[in-house]
């Protein structure tokens, strides 16, 4: 029970981490800051604009590899993979 | 022109003979098979299925179109549709695969171990499903009626046909092969005409490194420079800057469209077709990497798409193209209704500008972009086939997704769950599909008179889910002490406050006049389009739960008890007592 507990705990911080990420890329680069982030270029690209139309998502696709290998790792580390 | 008829009906019917062989070689002998295809899909196939499966007529058809005119403001949907995947792969779904039941109401009737939770949550999963299927039917529609040159109510019936049989026979087992094959076609359709536009207009046959590049005609300007140039010098905003109806606007309707896409239940039951949590987790990103395969190219498909209509109508600045040298794809969507143009001034060219008054482009329907990308480009015919193809794949693999999780919610969680419990398997299986033909023929019929065009109503689909099924599934994990009646009545004030909004702007089930708040902007709440609310009814629906919750006692014990033992991915599921 007790190992259970930090298991989740564990995940807790990864998803927390995760998901901070998830929330500045988004909705911080690509809306509420775009402007100031647009003063700076990508090639063609504004950079506020890369952000909100392929840069998000493309961190998108990392977080979840990421997240997938370290709940992995964190299976392991706590034996409690699937039988 | 005949020879891309031709092509066109080799590229529909040989896609249709392709789907229907695969539904044939898996078609569905158990409930098992059908709900979930017997559990045993690879993490790479369920990637695609969901690709398929989530990208639909409206991601194919009408996103693109949408970014065309919205510029920077279309951001919503690229963040929007592909952020909720972060969610589903860590919020949702390891621990709903490792519960391992059929259907997302049949999980939300354990957790919350009540019957009327499970009702609820039908009746949520059938409103937020069907409200999507018309956008689906909407497009299977207009590339029919585009491309075969049938009539556009035709067009729809052959879609519910080819979706009944193979969606019928095969259900989930049948489905998911079938969304593999329209994977690989609507990719494909999707893409090759984007390499050869963006190589045309930049020389860099990589759309996404195209967008950036610059033009290719020796100027040495960046497209997108170049675009924001042509747009604002007649009168349209900004192309990059463009922002749709404020900042606030912007993140309630990305944040809504991820939680909605968090909350689809054709979605989420995907994730019960793998064998385990780790394959859960590993679906969830495979299924980003084949949608962001066109999530990426989707931007630069719609700002090409822009400056070559701008260039066609008006090559240099100040001389227009005459009506009567008018391309041959402009005449062919003449035909369709959806382009129209009125000479106002009487002089035999094209005007097209921001100003209602001089504008002589009365209708560009915004669905037709894509569509008739290809030919405004002068690519050859084979690739406009391709995408005739490819946007009816995307239409019918989203809406036999759909219409299982209708059907499965009716047979297996109405039926099987709460009214006869003691159905047999065989009677079951054959309940969901009679429930599914029915919902083809309700679809049909809302696909005859649609609402809006097709992403509008998608993107209210999306808030409907929003703030009723996803709250309700992550608080049932993350909130161990989280109550039934607290989430039946969180989900309940969600739905209701969303669907209110929405109506008291759009009309009572669309019914144009029954609005009560007109649809107008000034009376939108802190500017927050219908569209964008899912974000605030989640909001809602949260608050609620856990203000009833604090009033109310916890979940009993063994309730908490499952709880723990879903969060890991090893061991068996305690079974639910009153269920």
């Amino acid at each position: 029970m007790e190992n259970q507990s930090s298991y989740w705990r564990e995940n807790l911080r990864l998803i927390f981490i995760c998901l901070a990420i998830w929330f500045v890329v988004s909705f911080g680069f690509g809306i509420l800051l775009v402007e100031q982030l647009n003063e700076f270029r990508l090639g063609g690209y504004k950079l506020g604009f890369w952000f909100a139309q392929q840069g998000s998502i493309y961190t998108f696709l990392g977080l979840i590899f990421w997240y997938t290998k370290k709940m992995n790792d964190l299976d392991k580390k706590y034996n409690v993979e699937e039988e | 022109m005949e020879e891309l008829k031709l092509y066109t009906y080799i590229a529909v019917f040989g896609s249709f003979a392709v789907y229907f062989g695969i539904a044939w070689w898996a078609r569905a002998g158990s409930t098992s098979d059908f709900y979930v295809a017997g559990g045993g899909i690879t993490p790479l196939q369920n990637g695609m299925a969901i690709g398929a499966d989530w990208m639909s007529a409206a991601s194919f058809i009408s996103m693109a179109g949408l970014i065309a005119f919205l510029g920077y403001g279309g951001s919503v949907f690229l963040m929007g549709w592909t952020g909720g995947y972060v969610l589903l792969a860590m919020l949702l779904a390891p621990y709903m695969r490792k519960h391992g039941k059929f259907t997302v109401p049949e999980f939300i009737a354990d957790r919350y171990y009540s019957k009327t939770a499970r009702v609820v949550a039908v009746i949520c999963l059938i409103i937020a499903s069907l409200t999507y299927i018309i956008g689906q039917m909407k497009g299977v529609g207009v590339a029919f009626s585009r491309f075969l040159e049938v009539d556009y109510d035709l067009g729809l019936y052959i879609g519910m046909a080819v979706v009944w049989v193979y969606a019928v026979l095969g259900g989930m087992k049948g489905i998911t092969y079938t969304q593999i094959a329209q994977y690989c076609v609507l990719i494909f359709a999707y893409t090759i005409p984007a390499v050869f536009i963006s190589l045309q207009l930049t020389g860099n046959p990589i759309p996404q490194l195209g967008l950036g590049s610059t033009l290719a005609d020796g100027s040495g300007v960046y497209l997108l420079d170049k675009l924001d140039m042509v747009v604002t010098d007649l009168g349209f905003k900004e192309y990059t800057t463009d922002n749709m109806g404020g900042t606030l606007n912007m993140f309630a309707y990305t944040l809504s469209l991820m939680i909605g896409t968090a909350g689809l239940p054709h979605v989420i039951m995907r994730f019960f077709t793998v064998p385990s949590v780790k394959a859960a987790r590993m679906s969830a990103g495979y299924a980003l990497v084949f949608i962001a395969l066109l999530y990426t190219v989707a931007p630069a498909v719609g700002a090409m798409a822009r400056l070559n209509l701008m260039n066609t109508i008006e090559p240099v600045a100040g001389q227009n193209l005459e009506y009567a040298e008018r391309p041959q794809w402009f005449k062919d969507w003449e035909k369709t209704g959806l382009l129209q143009y009125q000479d106002k001034n009487n002089d035999g060219k094209i005007q097209y500008t921001a100003n209602a008054e001089t504008n002589e482009m009365v209708k560009v329907d915004r669905d037709i972009m894509v569509l008739a990308n290809p030919a405004i480009a002068n690519l050859p015919n084979w690739v406009i086939a391709l995408v005739a193809a490819g946007g009816i794949a995307a239409a019918l693999s989203t809406a036999a997704g759909l219409l299982l999780a209708i059907s499965s919610s009716v047979s297996h969680d109405l039926m099987k769950g709460v009214l006869t419990p003691d159905i047999s398997e065989k009677n079951e299986l054959f309940a969901g599909r009679v429930v599914m033909t029915i919902s083809i023929i309700v679809a049909g019929y809302l696909g005859l008179n649609p609402p809006g065009f097709a992403a509008g109503t998608v993107a209210l689909a999306f808030g409907l889910a929003a703030s009723s099924i996803f709250p309700a599934l992550m608080m049932g994990i993350f909130s161990k002490k989280m109550s039934g009646p607290a989430a039946v009545w969180g989900m309940c004030s969600g739905i209701g406050v969303t669907m209110l909004y929405v109506f008291q702007h759009k009309g009572i089930m669309f019914i144009s006049g029954t609005e009560f708040l007109g649809g107008l902007e000034p009376n939108w709440f802190f500017g927050i389009s219908p569209n964008a609310f899912g974000a605030v009814g989640a909001l809602v629906n949260f608050t609620v739960a856990f203000i009833i919750l604090k009033a109310t006692s916890e979940a009993p014990q063994h309730i908490q008890d499952m709880v723990e033992n879903f969060r890991t991915p090893h061991g068996k599921v305690a079974a639910a007592h009153d269920h």
